[in-house]
């Protein structure tokens, strides 16, 4: 089975602590492309994306219109809209109604992304009180990606990744110190 | 739904670009696939029965379900003064150069439901310079633009507004500009008296006005690299020397060749003057 080509990380409620514990325990070698999406209510994820560089063993900054997700760094999608992958793995954004009443939301970006790496991605969804990327999870697994959900248990708020291991199950259910190890295990040769 | 199923669906929404094209002359071949793909899967939900196979028979067979399929691939989000930093740019930087002009010409293209056109004429009216302005209010959507003619909107929407407008440096208060009443609140009319609204697409339409600002924000995220460099291009030949184009403040312009005859005069907030610097010099 090919290595993958990229991860999408979704969260919300909770999200910026368990990006962080994540983020800081990457390989720095990893050369996939990682992309967050994480509910912040903020109208700027410039704070955010700092907060992130303090912990993570690779690069963090916001994903940019028209780029391209570029591995071995962490994008962070903009406040305020939408964040989608274009099968050359550009990045587009779209400022289209919310989503789980969300903009941006996971479900949008989990669905683009399977649509543009195919079986080469994987997804994951951690803590968060809504039900957004449940269905972009689905999604994923359909395309044939891997789908990392955060056990419901072990979360800040519960109701995201149960939501997402009702609709889409996962090929992966486990704790958040242990969803580092395995992303390095799943994306390094 | 497997991996043929998801195949099947691109050949779908290929068809029904193809449709669109063929058919009524609308051509969404340009625009970016994956928020295109999005819109249309969910059209499909609520006008085809689910399958896009659908709507395609009923783009080509039924009269005026076109106009619904328009509606649904079009961007009609916004909010008044949406990035109030932007909006106190234009009111401290470029409304004074503006006010040289004798006459002022504005184009707003991809006005969408108008949110952004009364903001505008708002900024025009506070700054005394309506009196002598034209803002050309455009967008490919009818069913937008009659929305945007009457000026009326969601009253929970009225206090993110609020807030916006004083943040963009309002010198009164929003509530003086609209009526509300039940759930919704109007724009006071007066507002559009210097208003045109005018169905235009940037897709396939032309130069039309000469304008010293043009605004479009957040609709080239929709459009592919070369469609957005000819909108840039269309925008090139409408504005005078030294006038001033306004984007979406996460737009980029770093794929486009048109976008070496503007200048930033704020790069983060997107707005730009039109030559180089030599130009816009004095």
């Amino acid at each position: 089975m090919p290595a993958p080509q990229a991860v999408v990380l979704g969260c919300s409620a909770g999200g910026l602590a368990a990006l962080e514990t994540v983020l800081a325990q990457l390989d720095p070698a990893l050369p996939q492309a990682l992309i967050v999406c994480c509910h912040t209510g903020s109208s700027d994820v410039g704070l955010f994306c700092e907060l992130l560089a303090l912990h993570s063993a690779l690069p963090v900054a916001e994903a940019a219109e028209r780029h391209p997700a570029r591995g071995g760094v962490v994008h962070v999608a903009p406040s305020g809209y939408h964040l989608l992958l274009e099968t050359d793995h550009r990045f587009s954004l779209s400022i289209d109604p919310k989503v789980c009443y969300s903009r941006p939301a996971i479900d949008v970006l989990f669905a683009s992304a399977a649509a543009a790496y195919r079986e080469r991605l994987v997804g994951v969804l951690m803590t968060g009180a809504n039900h957004d990327g449940a269905s972009g999870l689905a999604e994923i697994r359909r395309r044939g990606g891997i789908a990392v959900v955060q056990d419901p248990q072990d979360a800040e708020a519960p109701s995201m990744p149960q939501a997402a291991l009702d609709l889409a199950g996962a090929d992966h259910c486990l704790p958040l110190q242990q969803i580092g190890p395995l992303l390095n295990r799943l994306c390094l040769p | 739904m497997d991996s043929t199923d998801t195949e099947l669906e691109d050949i779908e929404v290929e068809l029904l670009v193809r449709a669109l094209q063929r058919r009524h002359g609308y051509d969404f071949g340009q625009y970016s696939p994956a928020s295109l793909k999005r819109r249309i899967q969910q059209l499909a939900h609520t006008q085809g029965d689910g399958t896009i196979s659908r709507l395609i028979e009923r783009v080509l067979h039924e009269p005026g379900f076109l106009q619904v399929v328009l509606e649904g691939l079009s961007v009609p989000v916004s909010e008044m003064f949406r990035d109030p930093p932007v909006f106190r740019a234009l009111r401290e930087q470029v409304l004074p150069v503006l006010a040289s002009y004798p006459q002022i010409n504005i184009w707003q293209a991809g006005c969408a439901h108008g949110q952004e056109v009364y903001s505008l004429a708002i900024l025009l009216e506070e700054e005394g310079l309506y009196e002598r302005t034209q803002i050309y209010a455009t967008d490919f959507n009818e069913s937008a633009l009659r929305q945007a003619q009457e000026g009326i909107y969601p009253a929970k929407e009225a206090q993110l507004w609020s807030r916006n407008y004083l943040e963009a440096g309002g010198r009164h208060t929003l509530a003086d500009y609209y009526s509300a009443r039940y759930e919704l609140i109007k724009l006071d009319q007066r507002l559009r008296r210097n208003v045109i609204f005018a169905n235009h697409n940037l897709v396939a339409d032309e130069v039309f006005c000469e304008a010293q600002l043009v605004v479009c924000r957040n609709v080239l995220i929709y459009f592919s690299d070369a469609l957005q460099d000819r909108t840039l291009a269309l925008f090139r030949h409408s504005l005078v020397r030294g006038g001033f184009l306004c984007l979406g403040t996460r737009e980029s312009l770093d794929f486009a060749p048109s976008a070496k005859d503007f200048t930033p005069v704020d790069a983060g907030l997107r707005i730009y003057r039109l030559g180089g610097r030599s130009a816009v010099r004095g």
